[in-house]
């Protein structure tokens, strides 16, 4: 057994965690930037941190993920890391001439009192900074929240430093996109261009984490939401904020600067998040739902009716991070199966809140507890004390799904182990008929391989 | 082709115009043309220029990620907000084989304090103490190491008096690391704290001799791949008894016990030459560098094994070993050699890797255009000779430097000094090596600590046929329609030492030099003249 030490025994631990459903702030920071075009990310702190967020996140997209850092020494954290940042600064426009650096902050920066949006307004004063280039930062001390978080900091960071109100208002929408794939940010842009909608959407990593291969290492790849674009969006119309962990904040922040009114969705996974998110575009914009759009909620609609008998009471346990997982959970519940145990170690009320309403009522006994300890150690004792049929979240499932021999339907951060989901879609109507898809062979194909042989199926 | 002709002096010069002044100066320090004669003077293990983008990591990940990671019966605790125990999970692939089902195994586990800000201000030592009980509680080890990260030195929260105390609670094996990812200019000041740490706690505290006839420690083999399973199955065969494995597939036990053997063979030597050198001087036990990753270096590796035992019947039954071993290598190689012969590598890796895999690439017929370490020392470059001319800068200093005595009762020197020198006779080499450069040939770029900016520069001017880095340079480099193995993870292969490791190596290259899709990266419509439109208006 790979986990050969976990037993069914709950031991309430106030101290230790044991394999995290989350990871630190500087990652999300780092993700969220990479959906800006033009822009290097850049890690404040050891050398450590950008060498693994950089790994992670190419683990994950199978794609170059470009950052650099400030190299920290034990003389850097007595004395500051200023001299540091300048020179990085200064080293990355000279050499990599990104549009814009976009500075985030590290545990160790953080713990130092690093005051970096007064180096940076240092760097911009000296002259670090050329003519029409830009230094943006966050802080994102490792020890609040989780990755999440640090997205979201990242993005709130691209309103603070950029979004402008002119005296042209535009007939745009702005759309904050929470963590997702570049596949997902793709997706929400379609179905919005196909309602005849001109939006905006930040951060936008399609065509940054997806892009060809041409034979040149694109430095900065054709994807990312431009600067221009990020100053128009204090001009929008409206915002929706899709994922209230990850993009509420930056929606709230243009609000206040830009009066730009927003909405707060779900990330539109599953028929009824999607149903949302295209009610919310039309009311916006003022533009009808095309047909096309109908048709395709209908197929999805076909899909679960057709295979209603392969997905009812499926018990499932999830881990993964709350705007995911809500919507998920809805999901689930939309095609009567049954999300048992559900873990998060991102903090925060919104998603107890979340899940009491989703699940009180349809799934009484579920558990699900996210913030500290809320880890996938208690995750797969749930599980060994009571099994599931399917687990979804990230790679590091695979552990308990040899173990308990239950089958994986990858979601979340990171995937290591598969491709494809930078690449297709689980959000929308379409990307809800490709999870479904998903579920559907993870169960069918363990049922196939397990079943006795008088009891094979050709047809389902 | 000519694509070597470019004088890799004039590379040197463009490539350094591109930088900042400053940067520049150092830079130049850190890039060398091989003459081919003795090495000269390059300048590594110094700090990073901020912003330049390099390769490297962090103290923390050269100490729990990379010598203590492989060892599977101790529970690593890291002392930290949670990113730095998360991104050391799993993420090396050192394999591990416990001996029964139900023996320990922690290494799919991740254990951390997540430290919260409350714990910043007002400390985390107290978290941590309840973090290692309900360990203790939970898991029942026999030993747990606590790992401090960046803010853990920053708030002063002391590891040690935490391990000390919870030690004498619990009455297990505890013992702190203070490897703060700050410490050092990568993850090489990370090796060294393990190492120390390693002596002062764990190595001679069980006398116990395996039983066996020659015994070996293998140092700096942390079994990526399943390397360390192949040595195992080489070293069986041949009767050697492995004593203990720093540090794959290995457990604390084995360490602890690790002073009884008779010789210790390093491979990587930046990451555990202190350890070797410590077990020298305190237990008596002689070292000599030793190379597995080729056939033909295994063998002469072996040999040397054999050669200090002084004993015919370990010698012939090596060389026994090694005609069987090499048949099948030998059919192997002439396979492969008629597609990978002429084809040029660069390697930028790593302390060792960059250096022994040009073992493999020379076994092809491929030659090492540009070679350098990640986190290597002068000494690897160079050779152990230059050792007492390395300047300690102040990065070096703060990394605790041991004192180490003969050990009272458990000293005892394995061979005598005259038996010493005419094993070094007979080419045994204790206590040596020569470092990268003296297997360079003449005009080799050697680049320490390259930039990425350096690294596409070379690619662009030099087209190799394979590049050899990490995860981190992979796509970006096969963006340019270069191969990229991995020599850190292997690309999920391997095992790449030894003898069935060097036949996997030949095949995994030939399959990367002759993908069929390097050919097909441009459209027809990209390459043939533009079709006139028709249907257009």
């Amino acid at each position: 057994m790979l986990l050969r030490h976990t037993t069914d025994k709950i031991i309430e631990r106030e101290a230790l965690t044991i394999n995290p459903a989350k990871t630190c702030q500087p990652v999300g920071a780092m993700y969220a930037a990479l959906g800006i075009h033009g822009c290097l990310p850049h890690s404040h702190g050891s050398q450590g941190c950008c060498s693994y967020h950089r790994s992670a996140l190419t683990r994950h997209y199978k794609e170059p993920v470009m950052a650099a850092t400030s190299s920290f020494t034990e003389g850097t954290s007595v004395f500051g890391g200023q001299a540091n940042l300048l020179q990085a600064i200064e080293t990355i426009f000279t050499v990599y001439n990104p549009d814009v650096i976009a500075v985030h902050t590290t545990c160790l920066s953080e713990t130092i009192g690093d005051d970096v949006n007064q180096i940076c307004q240092k760097a911009r004063t000296e002259g670090y900074v050329p003519e029409g280039k830009f230094v943006i930062h966050c802080n994102t001390p490792s020890y609040v929240g989780s990755h999440v978080t640090g997205y979201a900091n990242m993005v709130t960071s691209m309103v603070k430093h950029f979004a402008t109100v002119s005296t042209t208002p535009k007939n745009q929408i702005n759309l904050v996109a929470g963590w997702c794939e570049p596949s997902d940010m793709r997706e929400m842009k379609r179905i919005s261009t196909q309602m005849g909608i001109k939006t905006v959407m930040f951060p936008d990593t399609s065509d940054v984490l997806d892009t060809p291969l041409t034979g040149k290492h694109e430095f900065y790849p054709s994807g990312g939401v431009t600067i221009p674009e990020l100053v128009s969006t204090g001009d929008s119309k409206f915002t929706l904020a899709l994922g209230s962990y990850s993009s509420e904040d930056a929606a709230t922040l243009l609000e206040t600067k830009c009066k730009v009114k927003f909405s707060v969705l779900d990330l539109p996974i599953g028929l009824q998040a999607t149903d949302k998110y295209v009610m919310a575009l039309s009311r916006a914009s003022k533009m009808p739902v095309p047909d096309s759009i109908t048709a395709d909620r209908g197929r999805l609609v076909d899909m679960i009716a057709d295979m209603h008998q392969y997905l009812y009471n499926k018990r499932v346990a999830l881990f993964g991070d709350p705007d995911t997982l809500v919507p998920l959970t809805e999901f689930l519940l939309s095609m009567d199966m049954k999300p048992v145990y559900i873990v998060s170690g991102t903090p925060g009320k919104k998603f107890e809140t979340a899940m009491t309403n989703l699940l009180l009522k349809k799934v009484p006994e579920a558990k699900f507890k996210n913030g500290q300890r809320a880890d996938m150690f208690l995750l797969h004792q749930w599980i060994k004390q009571e099994p599931v049929d399917l687990l979804i979240g990230n790679s590091y499932g695979k552990y308990i799904a040899r173990d308990e021999n239950i089958p994986l339907v990858r979601v979340g951060f990171p995937i290591l182990d598969r491709i494809g989901h930078s690449h297709f879609p689980i959000v929308g109507y379409q990307g809800g008929m490709g999870l479904i898809i998903k579920i559907l062979n993870a169960i069918l194909d363990k049922e196939d391989r397990e079943c006795a042989e008088e009891k094979v199926e050709l047809t389902m | 082709m000519g694509k070597i002709e470019i004088d890799p002096l004039r590379w040197k010069e463009e490539v350094l115009k591109k930088y900042p002044k400053k940067v520049a100066k150092k830079r130049d320090k850190g890039i060398l043309v091989h003459d081919g004669e003795m090495p000269k003077q390059i300048m590594a293990n110094v700090r990073s220029i901020p912003g330049i983008i390099t390769a490297r990591g962090c103290t923390y990940a050269g100490c729990k990620g990379v010598v203590l990671g492989p060892t599977r019966d101790i529970i690593n605790l890291v002392h930290g907000p949670i990113g730095c125990s998360f991104y050391a999970w799993l993420t090396r692939r050192n394999q591990t084989l416990p001996p029964t089902p139900e023996s320990e195994n922690f290494m799919n586990y991740c254990f951390s304090t997540d430290m919260q800000d409350s714990n910043i201000v007002f400390g985390g030592e107290l978290k941590l103490k309840q973090a290692v009980r309900e360990v203790f509680e939970i898991f029942k080890p026999k030993s747990i190491g606590i790992f401090s990260t960046c803010p853990v030195g920053l708030i002063g929260d002391d590891v040690h008096a935490v391990a000390r105390e919870m030690k004498e609670e619990l009455g297990i094996n505890i013992f702190g690391f203070s490897c703060e990812g700050y410490k050092g200019v990568s993850q090489s000041a990370g090796h060294h704290i393990a190492n120390n740490t390693l002596m002062k706690h764990v190595i001679g505290r069980n006398d116990t001799a395996p039983e066996g006839k020659y015994k070996i420690n293998m140092l700096g083999e942390y079994n990526i791949g399943g390397d360390a399973f192949e040595l195992e199955r080489i070293f069986e065969k041949c009767g050697l008894t492995l004593v203990s494995s720093f540090s794959g597939n290995s457990t604390i036990e084995q360490f602890e016990r690790a002073h009884t053997a008779d010789l210790n063979v390093i491979m990587c030597h930046r990451s555990i030459n202190y350890v070797a050198e410590m077990m020298e001087t305190k237990f008596g036990i002689p070292w000599f560098k030793v190379n597995f990753i080729g056939a033909d270096a295994s063998a002469k590796s072996l040999r040397r094994i054999a050669e200090y035992f002084e004993d015919a019947e370990l010698m012939a039954r090596v060389e026994e070993v090694i005609a069987e071993e090499m048949a099948i290598v030998k059919e192997a190689i002439e396979t492969v050699y008629p597609r990978t012969t002429g084809k040029v590598a660069m390697l930028f890796v790593g302390g060792s890797r960059a250096h022994h895999y040009q073992e493999l690439f020379s076994e092809l017929g491929m030659s090492t255009l540009s070679a350098g370490y990640e986190f290597g020392h002068r000494d690897d470059y160079e050779g152990r000779r230059v050792i007492p001319t390395i300047q300690v800068d102040a990065d070096s200093r703060n990394i605790e430097v041991l004192t180490i005595e003969a050990d009272e009762t458990r000293y005892r020197p394995r061979k005598t000094d005259e038996e010493i020198a005419a094993l070094n006779a007979k080419g045994c080499g204790f206590g040596e090596y020569d470092g990268m450069m003296a297997d360079m040939a003449k005009g080799a770029l050697i680049i320490d600590d390259i930039s990425h900016y350096e690294m596409e520069k070379l690619i662009e001017i030099y087209h190799p046929d394979i590049f050899c880095a990490g995860i981190k340079e992979k796509y970006c480099v096969q963006k340019m329609g270069i191969p990229l193995k991995q020599l850190h993870s292997y690309d999920y292969g391997g095992p790449y030492a030894g003898f069935e490791g060097a036949v996997n190596f030949y095949n995994d290259i030939d399959m990367m030099i002759n993908t069929s899709i390097w050919k097909m990266i441009k459209a027809p419509w990209q390459v043939e003249p533009v079709i006139e439109a028709e249907y257009g208006v």
